[in-house]
């Protein structure tokens, strides 16, 4: 066997077990337990799983989720394209500081976040005078802390790096002299920012949203420290998580049952994703 | 003057890119600016445009003083390096994109793209997206898209850096032909010399943020101002212990040389029959193959001089002796340049006649 045969054979061999090692550990790791959620949800029957996912406390966890994760998105979608923008076409002093502390959310437990907040704008908080003063002025009965704005507060902070890391690296890449030959043409930021560099991110902004909103769909450490009261302030994670706990088999299944609206609106939005990302391909 | 810069000074921290420059363009000329990577060329380039702005001094265009005006009012096309073609819009929108900024209405500018598109040869490309062109094409899409505003000055960064040499030479006369036949004043910016002699009427060589000469290029190549012109135009050698060479004295204050390799003649030993006194013996201490010639360098006492050899002659070798004739040289001093001949040669010319 000539050399160069023994080198395609090894080739083909570390392929082959390189192969067997990521599939092997993704249907242990993944496959397996979204198939058994499934499979388990659907254990007492069709009927009790419609049953399940239409409770009054599921159909309002589902709203609250669905609130959070869609202010989060919009907050940190307008967020992440100006720390991203600002980050890759500016500079200044202290913008090293700014750009770790963006990443922040990505090493603190949520549970820290959560607690931090309830600490913050709870009734032993810093914030809690300034939130009074207001609720008197303005005869008002805001609330941030186990109530709606919490959740929201908490899912903003938790998502907040996921769009503006996916843009960065991108806009590093791609560079300010198409922006440049914009501007030296006469156009103004908003056209370049539609015409250059909207189109420039387009993917990789649309990809950190999906992440952010999956994210959002599924934060539980830091929602929980907010949120106590079921069927007002509960999302769709806490709310499997109370079914889970209550611990009768019923409730157990139901916990599955809700859990697989996660997981079908997870599957859905990626298969959304690589629908548009082909046709986008298929068209250049 | 057309374009001019008056004492213009620029730093980035502790780096100064313009070190009091001052120059003037006339209207309808191609200059070239030559000069090795931070010297400072691309900075007054971009001065000019107003993507930069000077820490003091003036830049006048037809006779205004643009400081205060910005860049897209300036009446100025910019090439740039890489072309920075809009990579997601088609050729003809690329075009057409200083045209829409600037409210013309849609059928002038389709007017004005397709005269473009014809003029630079891209008819039938107006569709394709910039990773689709060739090298040569996108440059051709950025020229007409700088040209398309009609500006009054051309501003080129490194035209031809990114095109490779054998569409690089076409695109050269290509591109001098096209600003001929405009008569728009302008000014690329390049650290090729060749491509600067080629192209340009006049070359303004550029040196540590200062200005070391501005002429035509066969000034530049006849009379060199400083050291530093002389040995960046061609392969030249730098000689210190000039005297040291047969047929040359010291001049007072005068430090250094410069021998152009076409100043020089290498002969296998013993092939020599003239000026066998003027000449001087050395050893071959490298020998490279240039494609249409040889460079020689050859060890003079410890003075090395690089030549040029045909490639008709006989091949000389790393080690060998040969016979070295150097016909003159520059010398300099703070404020001259001479040309020196050599000495012995002239007395044995006068002895034979």
């Amino acid at each position: 066997m000539s050399e160069q045969q023994k080198m395609e054979k090894s080739k083909k061999r570390t392929k082959i077990c390189l192969i067997t090692i990521t599939v092997a550990f993704l249907v242990l790791m993944l496959v397996v337990p979204l198939v058994s959620v499934l499979a388990s949800s659907l254990r007492e029957g069709f009927g009790f799983y419609i049953q399940a996912i239409t409770t009054e406390y599921v159909r309002s966890a589902l709203k609250v989720t669905i609130l959070a994760t869609v202010i989060a998105v919009l907050i940190n979608t307008f967020f992440g394209i100006c720390a991203a923008w600002l980050l890759t076409r500016f500079s200044f002093k202290g913008k090293q500081v700014l750009a770790t502390l963006i990443d922040i959310p990505f090493s603190i437990s949520p549970v820290i976040v959560g607690l931090a907040y309830l600490m913050t704008f709870g009734r032993l908080g810093w914030f809690y005078p300034v939130i009074r003063a207001f609720n008197q002025f303005f005869g008002t009965n805001i609330r941030i802390t186990f109530a709606i704005p919490g959740v929201v507060l908490a899912t903003v902070f938790v998502t907040f790096p996921y769009v503006s890391r996916e843009i960065i690296p991108v806009l590093n890449a791609e560079g300010k002299d198409e922006e440049e030959a914009a501007a030296l043409m006469g156009a103004g930021g908003f056209t370049i920012f539609r015409k250059i560099t909207l189109p420039q991110m387009k993917w990789s902004l649309i990809y950190g949203i999906i992440l952010c909103t999956a994210r959002a769909l599924g934060e539980f450490g830091a929602v929980n420290a907010l949120s106590k009261t079921r069927g007002e302030t509960f999302t769709l994670p806490l709310e499997i998580d109370a079914l889970y706990m209550s611990g009768t088999e019923t409730s157990i299944t139901a916990a599955f049952a809700v859990s697989s609206i996660l997981v079908i609106i997870a599957l859905i939005i990626l298969f959304a994703r690589n629908f548009i990302e082909h046709r986008y391909k298929n068209k250049n | 003057m057309y374009v001019e810069m008056k004492n213009i000074y620029k730093k980035y921290g502790d780096f100064l890119a313009s070190d009091n420059v001052s120059f003037g363009v006339e209207k309808g000329k191609l200059v070239a600016l030559l000069g090795p990577s931070g010297s400072g060329k691309t900075t007054l380039l971009r001065m000019i445009a107003g993507l930069e702005t000077p820490n003091s001094g003036d830049i006048y265009i037809d006779g205004k003083r643009v400081n205060d005006i910005p860049a897209a009012k300036r009446g100025i096309g910019f090439v740039f390096q890489n072309y920075a073609l809009f990579r997601y819009m088609t050729v003809y929108d690329n075009i057409a994109f200083g045209l829409e900024l600037q409210k013309m209405p849609k059928k002038e500018i389709k007017k004005r793209v397709t005269e473009l598109l014809e003029m630079t040869g891209l008819s039938g490309m107006e569709k394709r997206y910039p990773n689709q062109l060739s090298g040569g094409q996108r440059q051709r899409v950025a020229f007409a898209r700088a040209l398309a505003p009609k500006p009054q000055v051309l501003l080129l960064d490194e035209p031809f850096a990114a095109i490779d040499a054998k569409v690089r030479t076409e695109l050269r006369t290509w591109l001098k032909e096209m600003v001929e036949k405009l008569g728009i004043t302008s000014i690329f910016v390049t650290h090729d010399q060749d491509e600067a002699v080629e192209v340009a009427d006049e070359i303004i060589i550029t040196n540590h943020g200062t200005i070391e000469q501005m002429g035509t290029p066969l000034e530049i190549y006849k009379t060199p101002d400083t050291p530093f012109v002389a040995q960046f135009i061609g392969h030249s050698s730098v000689v210190e212990e000039y005297d040291r060479l047969k047929g040359f004295e010291r001049i007072e204050n005068a430090d250094r040389a410069v021998i152009r390799p076409e100043f020089i003649k290498i002969s296998k030993s013993g092939n020599l029959n003239r000026y066998m006194s003027a000449a001087e013996e050395g050893v071959v201490t490298d020998v490279v193959f240039r494609g249409n010639r040889m460079d020689v360098t050859v060890n003079i006492n410890g003075i090395e001089v690089v030549g040029e050899r045909s490639l008709e002659k006989d091949l000389i070798e790393v080690g060998e002796t040969v016979h070295v004739l150097i016909y003159r040289l520059y010398i300099f001093d703070d404020h001259k340049t001479y040309l020196m001949e050599n000495g012995e040669m002239q007395e044995e010319d006068v002895f034979y006649i």
